[in-house]
């Protein structure tokens, strides 16, 4: 089948939906890559790469026209005419607002892939676009953020004198917020990040940052991976986190976006209480903006001096490693279709993943898909009924029962060896002198052989065990001293028994030897 | 002062230097000592032994010596020629192999002893346990050389009622001991040494591959069990200690052995464990990634820390010396890189070590489980070699995988995870492993040391 990356053509986008390396391995799928000519040229990829890949470079009706059609942006008027009937349409489509476009694109009789319904499971994460842009937007944002600030992130003690790390203050640790998390932490800046959901708590502080405790503003895990909306009480109690965080912070990120829209998390007064120079970067602008001055697509500065980013086109900044990252998901998108890796791709509407992302199938409207929960992350329900002191005074109670019966399992032991030991000691006095000199040393030696052991390195464990078989060669003076029989069939069994057992003897320290030769310490 | 007495008094400093020679072998700095105490302590042994055998001999002590020297230079040549010529990654089998035969020596001792010496009731016990010990450490050394060296499956032999075919075993050896000891004659001994040699056969056929460093260890301690039979049968003294040293020292080694997988001894030499495929990996799934050599030492080369995780797959690879070089290579461009040996990788304690010892890794950089857990939070990369049941994470989080509760090394907290593996196919344990699923695994495909070459071959072209 033929594949085809048309140019963007949407206001200001750099994207492109296929890079050299992404077309190869669509190639490698079985495909027919075809791009349409100056598809890359905003990402800085000529057209003569593409076809150093592989592909076949084309005008815009033929790219339309192609079997499937993979791009970022959902189609204009024009270019869905252009579509074939029985194509398939990989783009991203926002399906929650774009009621009208999907039921023409399955009038038209298109197979439509949203790139941005894929759902929130971890199979299908390498091919989820939201978390690419994310990803991107989120450390585009600290490099906006560092540009209209007028200082430096990392602090510095110089000899002119001291300058202040910047305080970032990051809201929403979701892909966007991590990234912007690590982009800040790497450039010196003291980040501070609160979530609603605690358990993210870890993820931030893995990235370096610190998390803001807030538990009268947090709430339980959501089954599909996202934030819950928060009740008045919660809402109330994030609301004052984020004004006592945004007075103090230097930069605020904010990435609250809960499916498509943007709740309010700084307000006009926020704004109005933070440092002049400070700065706002509005990851969530493109569902109307977390911050009320927000200016989709703009960026302002207020009358108390606060610069206000709500840039859209974030991941359209970054171009080269945006279209990269995004090829890729459309190439893992494609070996999930081509299991067969024949150029042949296949819907399985049995798998979550697929099905999730078909907003369109054969003339029917497949939105809304039927709902998939994250097993990964499955909130423990029955948990929460009961009290964290009640749970804690159970799991001691479990404890303290595991406790008794161990004690009272090694008490029985002890009895029982005890008893063993008597009886074998009173079973031990009827026997002969003789046996019982052997048997004190043969008690102390094994008493010996267990101390003498018990702290040995780890690392050595195969040497001491090559070693113990070479002294286990020592039964060859058991068949030494029978060699002299005068009877023919003992001295004949004995000469096996010690030939067998002398080669035990050498062998065994040899190659002990050789071993412990090896082992060196480093410089 | 009499040559028994003298002969006395040197195997009380053989059974000394013995001990000291154990104790040496338990730290790095005081091994190499160690070794040749026992060296010197079985030098003595045997002059000592000779000698005796000399005075006590019943033909002309010409004939004796002859044979003596004979068997000693039989003993040399076959020895020293396997020590020197041994691939340290075959080590696993050569010491299964000599453990057999301490066991088949144990047994025609034992024969002997009953051909020559009096029959009374304390003797034919102890002669009857020693044959008895002696068979099954030398059939169950020969299935786990046969295993190791991959000319028998390693798969568990899992007979119905195997637990009843081992219980009736040691039974009907009971009862011949009980015939053997009210008629003393040739034919309960030898039906009991082939129900022996039949029972330790079906012990180690029932054990799986995983479990093997386990197993050798037992059979290690198994032959010193032999040795102390045959001690007490001949009423020698050096044997009794030696021996009850070396069974007591080996059946430490596998409580420490087993300890480290979580597995509870009994189960162990029970067997019927590793191979099987558990009901509850079923439910892993996903996509893995994959990433090749140039890609990889661009991660390496990137890094700050880089810890490697070798297993098995090392040792059958021989990856260990592209491994060392690819050591020195990110050590000289001040990466600290250190490895982390699980105490089961590989197919005999301590396998790891030696194989990183003959390439040439200093030991200090080589770091246990205990040691280096903690550090993969902050490690960059971690290289899984030819490692698999060792970093599963099932371990932790599956309360139903077979290798619930085993300690392993938790490489998926380090930031990039980089796994060498021939195919997708499950480990020794046969059990799915999850770790190849996660977001920070990368897949490697292909021979250890062809990739490992690669990555060696890419960094240079870096440079």
């Amino acid at each position: 089948m033929r594949i085809a990356i048309p140019k963007e053509t949407a206001p200001g986008s750099t994207l492109v939906a296929a890079t050299p390396k992404t077309v190869d391995a669509l190639v490698k799928l079985g495909y027919d890559v075809v791009v349409e000519a100056g598809a890359g040229e905003a990402a800085n990829i000529r057209d003569e790469a593409y076809l150093v890949a592989g592909a076949a470079v084309t005008d815009t009706e033929s790219a339309w026209g192609a079997d499937i059609v993979a791009t970022y942006s959902a189609p204009t008027e024009e270019q869905r005419a252009l579509l074939k009937s029985g194509a398939v349409l990989i783009c991203t489509l926002a399906p929650h607002s774009s009621e009208a476009l999907i039921a023409d694109l399955a009038q038209r009789g298109v197979t439509a892939l949203a790139l941005d319904a894929v759902p929130r499971i971890s199979r299908a994460q390498a091919l989820d676009v939201l978390s690419t842009m994310s990803n991107v937007s989120g450390y585009r944002a600290v490099i906006e953020a560092a540009e209209a600030y007028g200082a430096m992130f990392a602090g510095q003690v110089t000899a002119a004198g001291k300058t202040d790390p910047a305080t970032v203050f990051v809201i929403g640790a979701g892909v966007a917020g991590l990234a912007s998390l690590g982009a800040a932490v790497s450039l010196g800046a003291q980040v501070r990040s609160f979530d609603v959901r605690p358990e993210v708590a870890e993820q931030i502080e893995s990235m370096g940052a610190r998390f803001v405790h807030a538990p009268a503003a947090q709430q339980e895990v959501s089954a599909d991976g996202y934030a819950k909306p928060l009740t008045q009480e919660q809402l109330a109690a994030a609301l004052d986190v984020y004004a006592d965080e945004s007075s103090r912070a230097d930069i605020v990120i904010t990435t609250a976006l809960v499916r498509g829209s943007a709740p309010t998390t700084i307000t006009a007064e926020m704004v109005q209480a933070m440092k002049p120079g400070s700065v706002i970067v509005d990851l969530a602008a493109s569902g109307g903006g977390n911050c009320e001055l927000t200016v989709p697509g703009q960026k302002i500065v207020t009358d108390n001096g606060v610069t206000i980013i709500g840039y859209t086109d974030l991941p359209s900044r970054m171009p080269q490693h945006t279209s990269q990252l995004l090829g890729t998901n459309i190439v893992n998108l494609m070996k999930l279709l081509t299991p067969a890796k024949d150029g042949e791709a296949v819907l399985d509407m049995e798998d979550p993943v697929q099905r999730g992302m078909t907003v369109s199938l054969g003339g029917d409207v497949m939105w809304p898909p039927p709902a998939v929960s994250v097993s990964a992350v499955k909130a423990d329900a029955e948990a929460d009924e009961r009290s964290p002191e009640e749970l804690a005074a159970e799991r001691e109670a479990a404890a303290q029962a595991q406790a008794d019966a161990a004690a009272a399992r090694k008490k029985r032991n002890q009895w029982t060896l005890g008893i063993a030991g008597g009886a074998l000691a009173i079973a031990l006095s009827f026997a002969d002198p003789v046996f019982l000199a052997a048997m004190t040393v043969f008690v102390l030696a094994v008493v010996i052989g267990y101390y003498v052991i018990s702290n040995v390195s780890h690392s050595l464990h195969t040497p001491l065990m090559s070693q113990t078989n070479a002294i286990s060669g020592i039964i060859l003076i058991g068949a030494l001293l029978q060699l002299g029989s005068d009877n023919l069939a003992v001295s004949i069994l004995a000469f096996v028994a010690a030939a067998v057992a002398s080669i035990n003897v050498f062998g065994g320290f040899l190659v002990t030897y050789r071993m412990l030769g090896m082992f060196q310490k480093g410089a | 002062m009499t040559l028994v007495s003298v002969a006395q008094v040197s195997y009380l400093v053989a059974a000394i230097l013995f001990i000291l020679s154990l104790a040496g072998l338990s730290k790095q700095t005081t091994a190499r000592r160690g070794n040749l105490l026992g060296m010197a302590g079985m030098a003595i042994a045997i002059l000592a032994t000779v000698a005796l055998a000399l005075n006590t001999s019943e033909r002309p002590w010409g004939v004796t010596l002859m044979l003596i020297l004979c068997v000693l230079l039989i003993g040399a040549a076959v020895g020293m020629h396997r020590a020197r010529t041994v691939e340290m990654t075959q080590m696993p089998e050569l010491i299964a192999l000599l453990h057999s035969f301490v066991g088949l020596a144990a047994v025609l001792i034992g024969y002997n002893s009953y051909l020559t010496e009096g029959h009374d009731a304390m003797h034919l016990v102890e002669v009857f346990l020693g044959v008895l010990i002696g068979a099954v450490t030398f059939t169950g050394s020969i299935v786990a050389y046969l295993k190791l060296s991959a000319r028998m499956p390693s798969k568990p032999l899992t007979l119905p009622g195997r637990h009843a075919l081992n219980a009736g075993a040691l039974v009907a050896s009971a009862g011949l001991l009980v015939w053997f000891l009210a008629a003393p004659s040739l034919w309960p001994l030898l039906l009991m040494t082939v129900i022996a040699l039949a029972l330790g056969y079906h012990l180690v056929a029932a054990i799986g591959g995983g479990d093997m460093p386990v197993v050798v260890s037992m059979l290690n301690s198994y032959s010193g069990w032999a040795a102390a039979a045959a001690g007490f049968m001949l009423g020698n003294d050096l044997l009794i200690v030696t021996g009850a040293l070396v069974g007591s020292s080996g059946a430490i080694l596998s409580y420490i052995m087993c300890k480290a997988m979580n597995r509870k001894f009994l189960a162990v030499i029970l067997g019927g464990f590793g191979g099987e495929t558990s009901s509850s990996s079923a439910g892993v799934d996903g996509t893995h990634q994959e990433i090749n050599a140039a890609a990889t030492a661009e991660a390496l080369q990137r890094a700050r820390s880089v810890v490697i995780a070798p297993g098995y797959g090392m040792a059958v690879a021989k990856a260990q010396y592209p491994v060392a070089d690819l050591v020195s290579r990110l050590r000289d461009q001040g990466v600290q890189v250190r490895f982390a040996v699980h105490p089961v990788a590989g197919r005999l304690p301590g396998h790891m070590n030696v194989l990183l010892a003959e390439a040439k890794v200093p030991y200090d950089v080589v770091l246990e489980l205990d040691e280096i857990n903690d550090d993969f939070a902050e490690t960059d990369v971690v290289l899984v070699i030819g490692a698999n049941d060792t970093v599963n994470p099932a371990a932790l989080d599956d309360p139903g995988s077979p290798i619930a509760g085993m300690p392993v090394l938790e490489v998926w907290n380090a930031a990039q995870v980089v796994v060498f593996k021939r195919s997708m196919a499950t480990g020794y344990a046969g059990v799915q492993n999850p770790l190849f699923f996660k977001e920070n695994t990368s897949m490697l495909f292909g021979d250890a040391k062809e990739q490992v070459e690669a990555i060696l071959a890419a960094m240079t072209a870096r440079v």
